[in-house]
């Protein structure tokens, strides 16, 4: 049983690699062989000589964004799961907050970095965190209310045949309900918060997180440096998607019973 | 208030009629005029084309509705009180197990819900799987089983705390004919072994007469009782499925859903 699930997870992560691995050597072999000039598009492997000459700096700079991005990320959860909860047990206030959510959902959240600056300062992090914050909010909001709404009318009609109340029928049905939708939410929102930093960052600030570390060295020409700020704040984002799927995973081991089909029949429902 | 002289009754449908959106402009009557008397430890099935509010009636019986003229009594007590003492066992056509919840899990929910423990939950979740024959799948999750295994889990959660009354709507509905056939079967041995009363919505003509031992004809809007028809065939098997008997019975339910088919 574990050769075969192991056999599984290599048949899932196998092909991405190779074409991960071909995209590179071919990237390499294109730069080489048209002779294209490394200041429009240097070769991975100058990219990562500077990501190594210049670990010391991006180590920093991936650690200042990182941390923005990544509590931004936790207080955007957060909010958006509690306010998800309160507008399922209020029905007035969903009605009136979940059109205004999803219309400050469609506008550019990020193009509010510049206004977050000049309320919250440019020189701590608090003005980007509410950049993160905002962006990672909507949709894990949006999400976890849809998934915390959309239970099968029978399910709840059985829970009020054996009388349960509505905080139970929310602990045992609406909860476990919305866990699908809210690890959706999560997938979206992890990397995401990595890029509304970035972004965030563009608009000025301390010169030491990655945002800023790329558009100075942009500035100086150095585009190889900038290229290997892009490829750590990469790395970061998918190191966040991957914890993604790996709560998804720990979460709802029902779902990962069913992908592994050890025992799968013919689904029953319609 | 137990009423003495109601106690052996099942369920006593007594005046009832039910308009859904009462003065709006999609005001519908779903039910009227509906009396019908259920004894105890009796298999009644209600069957009638769609629209005869055969659905409505059983959740008036569940006090999952509200009736809006008449009452329904269950056990010598109102359907809201039987609901909150928790007398109903429901099963739905689709069988509404959670995903999260492993079988075993599943059977147990309503005995959490009532503050068992939990050596007395598994104890008696054990004993459920034993009836609906599924030893072996208790630590599966529902969508790893197929859909007449589900429906056994469903019908084993549904007995579990040993409920008076059985409400169950169409619960094989969704289910192959082979499976279906096998369980019926399964559901009469444990309505024998278990001696509750059960309440049955159905659509089918042979399974209603295979089953039960009334069989309630509906006629459509507002949905009205057309007739009841007593089924007397002992002890079923496979056999009273060619049993000339059977078709007698299944032929007398066809012909009265023909007549109230004709009226709609």
């Amino acid at each position: 049983m574990i050769f075969r699930r192991l056999r599984g997870r290599a048949s899932v992560l196998g092909p991405p690699i190779v074409v991960g691995v071909a995209g590179l050597v071919l990237w390499e072999a294109v730069v080489r062989g048209f002779g294209i000039r490394e200041f429009l598009l240097p070769r991975p492997t100058s990219i990562l000589e500077e990501v190594v000459d210049n670990w010391p700096v991006l180590r920093h700079a991936i650690w200042e964004t990182g941390w923005i991005a990544v509590s931004g990320l936790l207080i955007g959860i957060m909010a958006g799961v509690a306010l998800a909860f309160l507008t399922t047990r209020f029905r007035t206030l969903e009605e009136g907050l979940t059109p205004l959510a999803v219309v400050v959902n469609a506008t550019p959240i990020v193009a509010l970095a510049p206004i977050f600056n000049a309320w919250f300062g440019i020189t701590g992090t608090l003005s980007n965190q509410s950049v993160v914050i905002a962006v990672v909010f909507f949709p894990v909001f949006i999400n976890t209310s849809r998934g915390l709404m959309a239970v099968h009318p029978d399910e709840i009609e059985l829970m009020h045949s054996y009388a349960a109340s509505k905080w139970t029928i929310f602990r045992e049905v609406r909860v476990p309900n919305a866990l699908p939708f809210f690890a959706n939410s999560l997938r979206l929102v992890a990397p995401l918060s990595v890029i509304a930093a970035i972004v965030a960052e563009y608009f000025g600030g301390p010169q030491d997180r990655i945002g800023n570390v790329i558009t100075s060295n942009v500035a100086f020409v150095r585009y190889d440096v900038a290229w290997a700020a892009i490829g750590v704040a990469s790395a970061l984002g998918l190191g966040l998607f991957a914890v993604a799927l790996l709560v998804e995973r720990v979460s709802m081991p029902w779902r990962a019973a069913m992908v592994e089909g050890e025992f799968t029949t013919t689904p029953g429902r319609e | 208030m137990s009423n003495p002289v109601l106690a052996e009754k099942a369920v006593v449908i007594d005046g009832v009629a039910k308009v859904f959106n009462e003065g709006g402009d999609s005001e519908v009557a779903a039910l009227s005029g509906i009396d019908l008397t259920v004894e105890a430890g009796e298999f009644i099935s209600l069957i009638g084309p769609s629209g005869c509010g055969k659905s409505t009636l059983l959740r008036l019986v569940g006090d999952l509705l509200a009736p809006t003229t008449g009452e329904v009594t269950v056990f010598g007590k109102s359907a809201h009180e039987a609901r909150l003492d928790q007398d109903y066992g429901m099963v739905f056509q689709h069988s509404g197990l959670f995903d999260w919840r492993r079988v075993l899990a599943n059977i147990e929910l309503p005995l959490e819900l009532r503050g068992w423990s939990r050596d007395e939950r598994s104890a008696r979740s054990a004993e459920m799987l034993g009836l609906v024959r599924l030893e072996d799948f208790g630590g599966h999750y529902p969508r790893q089983l197929s859909g007449g295994m589900q429906q056994r889990v469903s019908i084993a959660r549904a007995l579990s705390f040993q409920p008076k009354l059985l409400l169950m709507d169409e619960p094989f509905g969704a289910l192959d004919e082979m499976t279906r056939e096998h369980m019926q079967l399964e559901l009469l041995r444990i309505w024998r072994e278990t001696q509750t009363t059960v309440v049955f919505v159905t659509h089918s003509v042979p399974e209603s007469a295979f089953l039960s031992n009334r069989v309630v004809v509906l006629s459509p809007r507002p949905g009205r009782i057309h007739s009841v028809v007593d089924v007397d065939l002992g002890d079923r098997s496979d056999d009273t499925r060619q049993d000339p008997a059977f078709f007698e019975k299944a032929t007398e339910i066809r012909e009265a859903l023909r007549a109230v088919e004709g009226d709609g």
